[in-house]
Parts: C-alpha cells; structure tokens; sequence
C-alpha cells in the first residue's frame, strides 16, 4: 500500500488516514481511496503485471492493501469471451463478455470481498460480517474461511435453501432474521455501531471492499491487449461496481497502461421493479427517489442504491444510457445468453443482457462500437427463477421405439431437433 | 409557525447535546436558517456552498423526503416535525439508516 496517500471525502474533500473509516465525519460524503499516481506510474507496468498471478491480485499496487499475503480464492482474470453469435442475434459488432460468473464462489462479490477481508485483517478486524440476500453471503462465509476468520451473515429468514446451503456449509455464523431484506439491513447498521471489532464488509469496510470492482475494468483492458473497450454495460444494484469500472478505466490511463486517454461510454442496466437509477435518468432528475423493490433480480433488489447518484454521473458524463427491464424481458435474456454463448447467468446477467438487447435495438449501442457486457453472477444461485421456463423437451421410456415415436411427434418443430 | 428539528446524533455537539430543538419559520429553508441562527455551525454542515442540500444529508417533513415535496422551499404546517437524518451507512430511507449489499 506504498501507494495510498489515504482517504478522502468524495463530497467535500476533505482527507483522512487510510484507517477503518468509511464515512466524512463533516459532511456525511463517502470516503475514497486516494493514490499517488505518479508513483505507480514509476512501479506499474504491463510486464509486472503480468509477471504476477492469475488473479485480481496482479493488480495489487492498484489495490489499497500492504499484506504480501491477501485472503485469495483465485479471483479474478475470468474469461473475456468474444460473442459472436449473441452479437448477430442483436445487429451488434464486436461484442464481448466479460464472465465473471467463473469466480471462486461464482460472482463477482469475491473481488470485493477479497480486497475488503484482507484489509479488514490488516486493520485489526476478527470477525467478518455482512447484510446479504445470497452472493455477498457466499463470498463473505468463503473468504473468512479460507482465512480463519470468523463470520457471521445476516440473511432474511425467507431465503432460498440454496443461497442458504452455499453459505452455511462453510461453517461460519449464518443468522436469518424473521424480516425481509431491508430489516436486515437495517439490524446490521445498529450492529456496526455496537460492535466495532466487527468489519461488516459493505458498510465500515466499503470503502475499501468497493475498489476491489476496479480489477474487472483492469481486467478487461488487458485481455483486450491494453485497450479500452467503446461501451460498457453493468448492472447497476448500488451502483458502486458500474463507478469502480469507470474509475479503474481512469486509473489505468493515469499510471500510463493505456495510450490513449479512455472514452469509455458506460450504460447501466436495472431490473424494472427495482430501477431507481434508472428512472431518475429517464426523468433528467439529480435525485433518486427510493422504490420498493419487486423483481425476479433479487441481487440487484436494492431499493436505495448507496453510489446511485455517482452511477448515473459517470452514465451521464460518459455518454451512456439505463434502461430498466422486466421480468420477463430478463428470463429472455437469462435463455439468449446460454443459448448464443454457452454462459449460464442468474438473472441478474439476465438484467444485463437483456438492457444489452434494449439498448442496441433502440441504437444507443452502435454496430461500429467494440462493447463489453458484464455478466456477475452464476446462473446456479438462481436456478428456482427458470424451473417454469425450462425443463426436459420430452420425457420417453427407454425404447428406440418411444424416441423415434417423439421425433415423429412434431414434424418441422421437433423439440430435439430445432 | 413553529416546527421541531429533530438532530441526529453526529450533530448533537453543535446543539449542545439536545436532540430537539424548537424553531420557527414557514418553510424549510427559514427553519434550518434559524436552526443556525440558535446554533451556529448547522449550515455549514447541511448545505453546499452553492446553498443546496449536501448529498449524503436527508431532511425529511412528516417522513417524506423534502427531495420529493418542494425541497427547502416545502412550507411547514404549525406542530410539524423536521428530521435531519444523515445517509451513514449509505442510502437512507425515512428516519431509518440502511445498508446497501
């Protein structure tokens, strides 16, 4: 963490030590990670990174952490996949996806979680915790783990069996509240207050947790051979992940990784049952007014998103667009991607590449632009929002007969064949 | 018109430690001016230089966010309470903090 000169308020300025603080004590503001960029200019190159692991942690002198040793799964450096066939399917041109559904735990929460762990333990902190409906409960259970941590998750009472399962299993403390998610939420913000050796990663740790979504924009410039990409689409929940690719995009021209300063049009996608984001964007409003969320996306249900407001700036600044999309619109998109390339999203992928469709039929997103979609999260964490859609194309006894009977079935719209 | 500011805790050090304070005015705008005029140091902490609200501080009349009603300019009934309710842990809902996953 040679690099860190410390903290400051995104609001008002002012500077603090890069200590367990997360919030202005003046003016309420976030805090955010200052660096000294002219020294990473002199200490990071292309060939140090790629001299490192890979892993998000090849981007170590980017991150704000000093342990040699971080709390690692192997995160990080998923697969940047051309997509031809989905980008046909769309009138696209040059699309690509980033699929970070290959993460330890299957989404992108590792990356932040990861960063926020091993400064958590750097700082002092023993216990790990979290407010989480599944992804961020996984990660956080996983990573504390691994690190001899303990954890303790607070998720609703009513969660599915599976989000609940890949979470206990890795044996920390899984507490389900009798409430729904924002009653969660809520405990967990007087917990942080009554227990202060706890690091509740999203919310005393955000801070740092939140720079770990830098490594995805690092990530997808240098598979792109140190480019940045035309147009970016994220799913937007908080909304820190879309403003920590734009700001790792950023970073990487201000240590000199990419010659050309980066336009970078960055889009977001919400679900529209839960699209405060978007909805101040289609009104030209500065305030996001919080909704209720009522969507199949849940890990995207966040009714008042904390880093909304810098999200729409960097959409609006950049270029881009939002588009909320709907339940079945992201079902749709869930069964394009899978179908076109071969990657199995939950639905908030759906989300994305649902806006992704959205978007390029309205001509927001150009044919002559080289896009990427980000694609978050495992398709498996939400199989339960597909079993009305998807199941076998036909059920047969064991006979020759019985086969060659159902391929008859339907002539010129045979199931097996289509 | 008389109105009651309820204070949060972060800004009870200016207030001298009470968590209500009684004041008068007909809009917000004059309220939260005079908040300032019994206790110096409240503006400074509420607002901009430009004079808006600062983002990450909420104020919100009978629970609705003044965003959403006619911002400081939302006219204030005589008994009407005031909460002045900083987005701590990141967005914040009516007199409540919530964390965002």
């Amino acid at each position: 963490m040679g690099s860190v000169i410390g903290l400051e308020c995104r609001e008002c300025a002012r500077s603090y030590p890069a200590a367990a603080l997360h919030v202005c004590e003046f003016c309420f503001g976030p805090l955010e990670v200052v660096y000294d960029y002219d020294e990473l200019r002199q200490v990071v190159t292309r060939e140090s990174i790629a001299s490192g692991p890979q892993t998000m942690w090849r981007y170590r002198d980017l991150l704000p952490v000093d342990d040699p040793a971080p709390i690692d799964l192997g995160t990080g450096m998923t697969p940047l996949v051309r997509a031809d066939r989905l980008a046909a399917e769309l009138g696209l041109g040059e699309l690509w996806i980033k699929n970070d559904t290959a993460n330890p735990t299957g989404s992108f929460k590792d990356r932040v979680v990861s960063v926020a762990l091993t400064k958590a333990r750097e700082l002092g902190f023993k216990v790990a915790a979290c407010a989480s409906t599944g992804n961020l409960a996984n990660a956080v259970a996983a990573h504390a783990a691994r690190a001899g941590m303990r954890s303790v998750v607070f998720v609703p009472h009513d969660l599915e069996q599976a989000k609940i399962v890949t979470t206990a299993v890795y044996g920390g403390l899984v507490v389900a509240v009798l409430g729904t998610y924002d009653d969660v939420n809520r405990l967990c913000a007087e917990l942080a207050g009554e227990y202060p050796a706890w690091a509740f990663v999203n919310v005393n740790v955000r801070t740092y947790y939140a720079e770990g979504s830098k490594t995805l924009a690092f990530e997808v410039a240098e598979q792109l051979g140190w480019q940045a990409p035309d147009h970016v689409v994220v799913p937007v929940a908080s909304g820190s992940q879309l403003t920590k690719i734009a700001k790792g995009f950023r970073e990487l021209h201000r240590v000199g990784l990419l010659g050309a300063s980066p336009t970078v049009r960055i889009s977001g996608a919400q679900a529209a049952g839960c699209s405060p984001v978007a909805t101040a964007f289609a009104d030209g409003s500065d305030a996001i007014r919080p909704v209720r969320p009522a969507t199949i996306a849940k890990s995207l249900a966040i009714g008042n998103p904390a880093d909304g407001w810098y999200a729409l700036e960097e959409v609006r600044s950049s270029g881009g667009a939002l588009a909320a999309v709907t339940d079945a619109e992201i079902l749709d998109g869930i069964g394009l991607l899978a179908r076109t390339e071969g990657i199995f999203a939950e639905t908030a992928g759906g989300v994305t590449i649902a806006t992704l469709a959205r978007l390029a039929e309205q001509g927001v997103i150009s044919p002559s632009e080289r896009v990427v979609a980000f694609v978050t999260g495992h398709g498996l964490k939400t199989v339960e929002a597909l079993t009305e859609t998807v199941g076998p194309s036909v059920t047969i006894p064991p006979t020759l007969e019985a086969f060659s009977a159902s391929l008859d079935l339907e002539a010129g719209t045979d199931p097996l064949l289509r | 018109m008389t109105a009651t500011v309820r204070i949060p805790a972060q800004l009870r050090a200016l207030s001298g430690g009470v968590g209500e304070v009684r004041l008068e005015g007909s809009t917000v705008a004059e309220v939260l001016a005079a908040l300032d005029s019994a206790h110096p140091g409240f503006s400074d902490r509420l607002f901009e230089e430009s004079g808006k609200l600062r983002r990450f501080v909420n104020v919100f009349v009978a629970d609705e966010d003044v965003r959403f009603l006619q911002g400081l300019g939302t006219p204030v009934t005589d008994g009407q309470t005031i909460s002045i309710v900083p987005a701590v842990a990141g967005g914040c809902g009516p007199a409540r903090q919530v964390v965002i996953c």
